[in-house]
């Protein structure tokens, strides 16, 4: 009961922390935030281009939501990195706060930083294309972009992992595992149209589920209960993934103190 | 005289030798656990799966009494900040046992890391972020209050000579000597009973260094902490040390007082009482072969 505040404060450590980080690289992140808007309405003028309004939606809607799962995964792979390139990892790791706690504290600002992210870049869309959202289901959408959240910061705890190992090649993995969900999730397409050997890999990737539920939910309006069969895998790999990447969290810590690889890298 | 000195080719010595140790260590010991006992403890890393393990540190024993501060001398590679980086949590036992103020490292792993914090040789830090959004983050992760923390930022750094103006901009903006001291800084604001200097002085200027050395004796005055200290520089390790251990090949050589081993070397191989001619005595090497291997390899 006493650790309580003492952990959310340290969790709290993480988000301020990486919010600084944030300011202090302001110019990266609207570097960051242009390349993403252009990405984004580039794939989604194809749409534009073909004259079908369905499928615009449909590459706006993935454009805008991989890039909130891609920033998140992402912001949590790449903590290891970080701090192994500027050498802080000792000392965190030295600090009294437990793995969860670390791992917790960065995912949340992840999730923020997601949500800002994608907020602006939903609007400058939205503006463009001047899509008409009057009867989408916003609720829906919510909900399983939290459910979603959960179990990709699970993947990307187990994929923080890779770093630790060694930060190069761990870094490079996170980027092809990265990569390949972007192949599999269904992003600009239905995963229908993929070979068989990839459809069963998508259907072990979150994004799959939340890119197909809020296609739905925003473009058709479906209410949360005919969205059922996209929430319960959702809920099974938040369930499994995040104590998994805690779980394997510790264990690399404990292979990183035995062979001495928490030291600084670069 | 009571001289300590580890025979490393005795078997078990820490057995035969604990008599010697307990005579020179101290005379008034306070009450309570010591601040720090390494007991019999060894580390080796596996660089190339073909070679056999090599030991960096080889069944080291030593015992730091509250407020004391201990020297640790050795060339580089000699096992000096592995020892650091063990009494730290960062890296795992081998073999043997540490106890910090009565607690073990292995089972108590969060209660020590409440007590001890440490200064590296490279102040790392997110090196875009202010020193007030270091310390800030330090202060989180020990559970401190954010308001008293700022306000313990500002007399800590103003006592080492670094001006509240200086608090708002990136660390990369200062200098080497600066930013040493921000470390030493963020260490210091969480309050550690057990404070690990691995080389806190090295590359800065003789100002600088003369502000460490002078903050680290008022810590041991004023604070009561206890010091384990790593360094290469053998007048700061005179000055501020009560004791000197001195390590060769990842083994405890020698440890005793500064004064008691510049004696030792005098009377037994007819030199000068220099704490140079204990160290090359000990590591069996000179100063420049240390410094020179630290312009390749300046981790240990």
């Amino acid at each position: 009961m006493i650790t309580l505040p003492r952990d959310a404060r340290a969790s709290f450590a993480f988000v301020e922390r990486n919010f600084n980080l944030t300011k202090r690289y302001w110019g990266w992140e609207v570097a960051f935030l242009v390349y993403a808007i252009a990405g984004s309405l580039s794939v989604s003028l194809i749409g534009q281009s073909i004259g079908d309004r369905r499928l615009l939606m449909s590459l706006v809607v993935g454009a805008v939501f991989w890039n909130y799962l891609s920033v998140v995964f992402q912001s949590i792979g790449d903590t290891i990195t970080w701090e192994r390139w500027e050498g802080t990892l000792e000392y965190t790791m030295m600090a009294p706060v437990r793995r969860s706690v670390q791992l917790l504290g960065s995912a949340f600002y992840a999730v923020l930083y997601g949500l800002a992210h994608t907020t602006v870049l939903l609007i400058v869309l939205a503006l463009f294309f001047s899509l008409d959202l009057g009867h989408a289901n916003f609720g829906a959408a919510a909900v399983f972009m939290v459910v979603g959240s959960a179990s990709l910061i699970g993947i990307g705890m187990l994929a923080a992992i890779l770093p630790m190992m060694s930060v190069e090649r761990g870094s490079q993995m996170v980027f092809v595992l990265q990569s390949c969900l972007l192949l599999i999730s269904g992003v600009y397409y239905s995963v229908d149209i993929l070979p068989g050997w990839m459809q069963v890999l998508s259907r072990v990737s979150p994004a799959t589920y939340v890119l197909d539920a809020v296609r739905k939910a925003l473009i058709d309006g479906a209410p949360i209960d005919t969205l059922l069969p996209d929430l319960w895998p959702l809920l099974i790999m938040a369930v499994v993934f995040i104590p998994a990447g805690i779980w394997g969290f510790g264990r690399a810590e404990r292979y990183a103190k035995r062979t001495g690889k928490l030291k600084r890298v670069g | 005289m009571s001289i300590a000195v580890l025979d490393t080719n005795t078997p078990a010595h820490g057995s035969t030798v604990a008599p010697v140790l307990e005579s020179a260590a101290s005379a008034a010991r306070p009450a309570g656990p010591a601040a720090l006992v390494v007991d019999r403890v060894t580390k080796r890393f596996r660089v190339n799966r073909r070679k056999p393990p090599v030991t960096a540190v080889d069944d080291i024993s030593l015992e730091i009494q509250r407020g004391e501060i201990y020297g640790l001398l050795g060339a580089n590679g000699s096992g000096k900040s592995t020892l650091i980086r063990l009494v730290s949590g960062l890296l795992s036992l081998d073999a043997g046992r540490v106890e910090v103020f009565g607690h073990d490292l292995v089972r108590e792993e969060m209660a020590v890391k409440r007590l001890i914090n440490r200064v590296s040789v490279d102040a790392a830090f997110f090196k875009k972020l202010s020193p007030a959004e270091n310390l800030s983050f330090a202060a989180r992760l020990y559970g401190l209050d954010a308001r008293d923390a700022r306000r313990r930022s500002i007399e800590i750094m103003a006592r080492l000579g670094i001006g509240e103006k200086r608090l708002g901009r990136p660390v990369e903006e200062m200098s080497r000597g600066m930013q040493q001291k921000v470390a030493i800084a963020r260490a210091i604001l969480t309050s550690p009973t057990l404070l690990l200097l691995d080389e806190p002085t090295t590359g800065l200027d003789p100002r600088s260094k003369l502000d460490v050395q002078t903050f680290v004796e008022e810590l041991r005055a004023e604070r009561d902490a206890t010091i384990l200290l790593t360094t290469h520089d053998l007048a700061e390790a005179e000055r501020l040390c009560g004791r000197i251990g001195i390590l060769a090949g990842g083994r405890l050589t020698v440890e005793d007082t500064p004064e008691r081993l510049k004696a030792r070397v005098a009377l037994d191989h007819d030199l000068p009482p220099t704490l140079e001619n204990v160290f090359m005595q000990y590591t069996g090497r000179s100063l420049d072969d240390d410094v020179e291997e630290g312009e390749t390899d300046p981790d240990d």
